[in-house]
């Protein structure tokens, strides 16, 4: 079929890639902006409740880090606002009347209330009162953790389209309850999750950094106290982020089966399944069943059910149960959503033609389908349309995300968010024993750690959206679909664009916040 | 007037008044165009740079807000220009990047591409940006070349993109027709007439305020002639009308010059808008109170949203196709489902409160 010709897919790959490489770099900037605005506003309080000039200079000194980091973050999210038009063409059609809404919220609230207190909190020393500063500086933090809400409330649609349904008339999906968009179980979970997780980066940074400052036997008491407020706030942000990636987990069993069969490697469905905590997977050709899936590898017996339902004997599908249907378990087969996928692709041409020719009774005939009033429509809706995206795929398999990638992110994640919370538990008994400075070999693992937070970081967000693939929303518009009618050419050129624009202002952000972090916070910066 | 057809405007309001404020804070842009022309000595391009640096957050936020609410109100418009004026909205994308990071980073040390490629990026941005945006709005009076058709969603057989271009040239195709470049013109200028006056309102440095007035001079006139060509070729032109009833879209003599009279209240917005320009730019060039840039920037809101309605309003196509009249898209055509609107027309009551506390 023409539908796969190279082209096509040519552009489907670099206009993922495209948007893949800028939400990498966006992601590099936000989770420092969101963790680093709140370590600001902790020790700005302590400024403002003890009235010791100290905490001012070591508030001003992690603020300094933030505003370098801060403007490439907003820079790069612009750019990803856009990038749903400019490469997902089909994509804002279909479901621009769900998912603009999150994001005009985002602009309205979120970044005028970052964009107005960030100049407060930056210029306003001395010029207002202590307490106005301090509520500036809060705000910003809150503000940075509200756009973040926004843009999660859409992203978990992607993942889990609730509140809409199919407008013949418009062949779009439209809104039919705000409030299941924004309060849908996913939202919320990906919310914490994910600002947790920024938070965690955040406490990671400035435990790391102060590390060096203890290992260079610099600002030591800054140096201390810092860690401790980062040790504090990364501790119980990393025991909730455990709690709410457990969640997720639970969720993603409910809501995304591929992707959780995906993300542990099973092929067979079983009861009481085991879940993998490391392997070496063997090669493609070669995973055809439980048994042939790895090397070597060390497994807990029955967590995987036990970690999706909440109960060691629970069933968990597995790829192949997905792929060619498992009728003891009411598991219907890839090949059967395509089919299904094709009656409504069909009903929707039907309707076009229809409206051509001026056919009222096909007109009505269709529009009963999806009229979610009616019982047929109801019907239709649950047994066919939500499988409607199905209907652009050539072959089962491409329903399949890449395994290994998400089976080796997600361990990435989840083992370093452990790592997380002995590290910090760690420091904070030692900071308070008053031994760290002593133990050199903790302080280099603090710093090392800091490229551990953003890898924990990315890892994640490799989860979330090659686990969806081939999903842009979950079984309803595949990539393929969801595409601009653009030459491959063009998105390649701009591809390259923004990588070395991207690439070189990373490059000068790092060397800008090394030379500030060795200047400390004695030196002006200016 | 039916509740739906009644959103549709207001949203249509909504988004004209997010582009026109956009155009007053483009003063940045202006300004910054201007780095080296008002900033001869290094001190003096700091003073620019640091009272420039504190606003263009704003810019940038009214940017992401007019994007959003765009696709939130009208995602037809988002997914046909956006997916297919491609290089156009890259360039754009590609510009405003260098923007937001040079004003942080420009004086820091150790920033490896050095002070003088941030002051460039500066200027880049400040030329390239406006003029581009000038060019893209203008295309909402003489049209693009795509075609939209839902049909394509059911064509398994080839590309089931709905909105597409119809020239390789992805929006460059733009920068052929004269009055296009006469708004991107036009809006450049204007962006550098109005970062004078910033500059005359904002820096307490005699030397740059007179400097500054000299330069208003030069760039209020290319404004000028650049706007008065636009407009009279606007109004004189056949423009893109919708039958209300049927949705068809035809060709109609006059059609913006009639809009205007239509819609007296655009028409008085309009010539309010128009006169406060001038009398700011007046203003600065004959009095030393340094005040007129608020008379040229509300009347840069006035003058833009008047366009904006015009091109809207009264049963217009707002982006018309070229290729395929029928493929236009009218307030009516492409904007979000009743839902939606009702839904965003709650969450935008609180505008004004974000307006105050700016």
């Amino acid at each position: 079929m023409l539908l796969t010709t190279t082209d096509l897919l040519s552009v489907v790959a670099w206009s993922r890639a495209q948007f893949a490489m800028t939400a990498i770099y966006h992601w590099l900037f936000v989770p420092l902006t969101l963790g680093l605005g709140f370590i600001c506003a902790f020790m700005e309080t302590i400024y403002y409740r003890t009235g010791d000039e100290y905490w001012k200079r070591t508030t001003k000194f992690w603020m300094k880090l933030f505003g370098i980091n801060f403007a490439i973050g907003i820079a790069t999210g612009l750019i990803l606002e856009f990038e749903f038009g400019t490469n997902w063409s089909n994509y804002s059609h279909f479901v621009g009347d769900i998912f603009g809404a999150p994001l005009a919220i985002e602009g309205i609230m979120a970044f005028f209330l970052e964009a107005t207190f960030i100049a407060v909190m930056f210029f306003g020393w001395d010029k207002v009162s202590k307490g106005f500063h301090l509520t500036s500086t809060w705000l910003t933090a809150f503000g940075a953790t509200v756009s973040a809400l926004w843009i999660l409330v859409a992203n978990s649609w992607m993942q889990y389209p609730v509140g809409m349904t199919f407008n013949i008339e418009t062949a779009r999906n439209e809104m039919t309850s705000f409030w299941e968009v924004v309060l849908s179980p996913v939202a919320i979970n990906k919310f914490f999750h994910t600002v947790l997780s920024g938070y965690i980066l955040g406490s990671v940074f400035v435990a790391g950094l102060s590390a060096w400052f203890l290992l260079k036997k610099r600002e030591r008491r800054m140096a201390k106290d810092s860690m401790k407020v980062a040790a504090i706030f990364g501790l119980v942000c990393s025991i909730f982020a455990a709690i709410s990636g457990d969640r997720s987990a639970k969720l993603v069993a409910r809501v995304q089966p591929m992707k959780l069969a995906s993300l542990e490697a099973l092929y067979d469905g079983q009861r009481g399944a085991d879940l993998t905590v490391i392997s070496i997977m063997r090669p493609a050709r070669e995973r055809v069943s439980n048994e042939t899936v790895n090397y070597w590898e060390i497994k807990l017996p029955k967590m995987l059910s036990y970690m999706s339902f909440g109960n060691t004997d629970a069933y968990v599908p597995g790829i192949n149960d997905l792929l060619y249907g498992n009728e003891d378990m009411g598991i219907i087969s890839t090949t059967e959503k395509i089919e299904r996928g094709r009656v409504v692709i069909d009903e929707i041409r039907r309707f076009q033609q229809a409206k051509e020719s001026g056919d009222e009774e096909v007109l009505a005939d269709v529009k009963m389908n999806f009229d979610p009033n009616v019982e047929q429509g109801r019907q239709f809706m649950d047994n066919y349309y939500r499988y409607f995206g199905y209907g652009y795929l050539n072959s089962p398999q491409e329903a399949v995300p890449n395994i290994p990638l998400v089976f080796y992110c997600f361990r990435i994640m989840v083992g370093l968010g452990f790592y997380f919370i002995i590290m910090f538990a760690g420091v904070l008994f030692l900071l308070h024993k008053n031994t760290i400075e002593k133990r050199r070999w903790i302080l280099y693992i603090l710093l090392w750690s800091i490229p551990l937070g953003y890898l924990a970081g990315q890892a994640g967000w490799v989860v979330t959206e090659f686990g969806r693939q081939p999903w842009t929303i979950q079984e309803l518009l595949p990539t393929v679909a969801a595409v601009s009618r653009l030459d491959s050419g063009s998105v390649i050129v701009t591809f390259f664009m923004f990588l070395i624009l991207f690439t070189a202002l990373l490059i000068a952000e790092i060397k800008i916040m090394t030379k500030q972090i060795k200047l400390g916070p004695g030196r002006r910066s200016e | 007037m039916d509740t739906y057809i009644f959103l549709q405007h207001y949203w249509w309001l909504i988004i004209s008044f997010l582009a026109s404020s956009l155009v007053f804070l483009l003063f940045v842009q202006g300004g910054q165009g201007l780095i080296y022309t008002i900033g001869r000595t290094e001190a003096e391009r700091n003073v620019i740079a640091n009272v420039l640096g504190r606003k263009w957050e704003i810019t940038f936020t009214t940017l992401v807000t007019f994007g959003g609410a765009f696709f939130a109100s009208f995602p037809l418009f988002y997914s046909t220009s956006f997916g297919g004026a491609f290089y156009v909205w890259m360039l754009i994308l590609f510009v405003f990047v260098l923007q937001a990071v040079s004003y942080e980073y420009r004086r820091k040390p150790n920033n490896f591409l050095g002070e003088r490629t941030y002051n460039a990026f500066l200027l880049i941005n400040g030329i390239a940006r406006t003029f581009l945006l000038g060019v893209a709005v203008g295309t909402f009076f003489t049209g693009a070349q795509f075609t939209v058709a839902t049909s394509n969603l059911t064509n398994l057989g080839g590309s089931v993109t709905i909105s597409q271009w119809t020239t390789p040239w992805c929006g460059l195709d733009a920068l052929a027709d004269y009055r296009n470049i006469s708004l991107g013109l036009a809006v450049l200028f204007l962006s550098r007439v109005l970062g004078l006056q910033f500059f005359m309102n904002s820096v307490n440095d005699h030397t740059i305020f007179t400097r500054s007035r000299k330069h208003i001079l030069y760039n209020a006139v290319p404004f000028l002639v650049f706007f008065l060509l636009f407009v009279v070729s606007i109004l004189l032109s056949n423009g893109f009308a919708v039958d209300p009833d049927s949705g068809t879209v035809y060709m109609e003599k006059y059609k913006y010059a009639k809009n205007l009279a239509d819609m007296p209240v655009v028409l008085i917005l309009f010539l309010v808008g128009v006169l406060a320009v001038a009398a700011g730019i007046a203003n600065d060039l004959f009095k030393n109170n340094g005040k007129g840039f608020w008379y040229t920037g509300t009347g840069a809101i006035l003058t833009v949203l008047a366009l904006m309605l015009t091109a809207g309003y009264n049963n217009t196509a707002y982006y018309p196709s070229v290729s395929d009249l029928q493929s236009s898209l009218t307030i009516y055509n492409s904007s979000s489902s009743k839902f939606t609107l009702t839904v965003m027309s709650w969450v935008s009551l609180l505008i004004p409160v974000v307006i105050w506390y700016i």
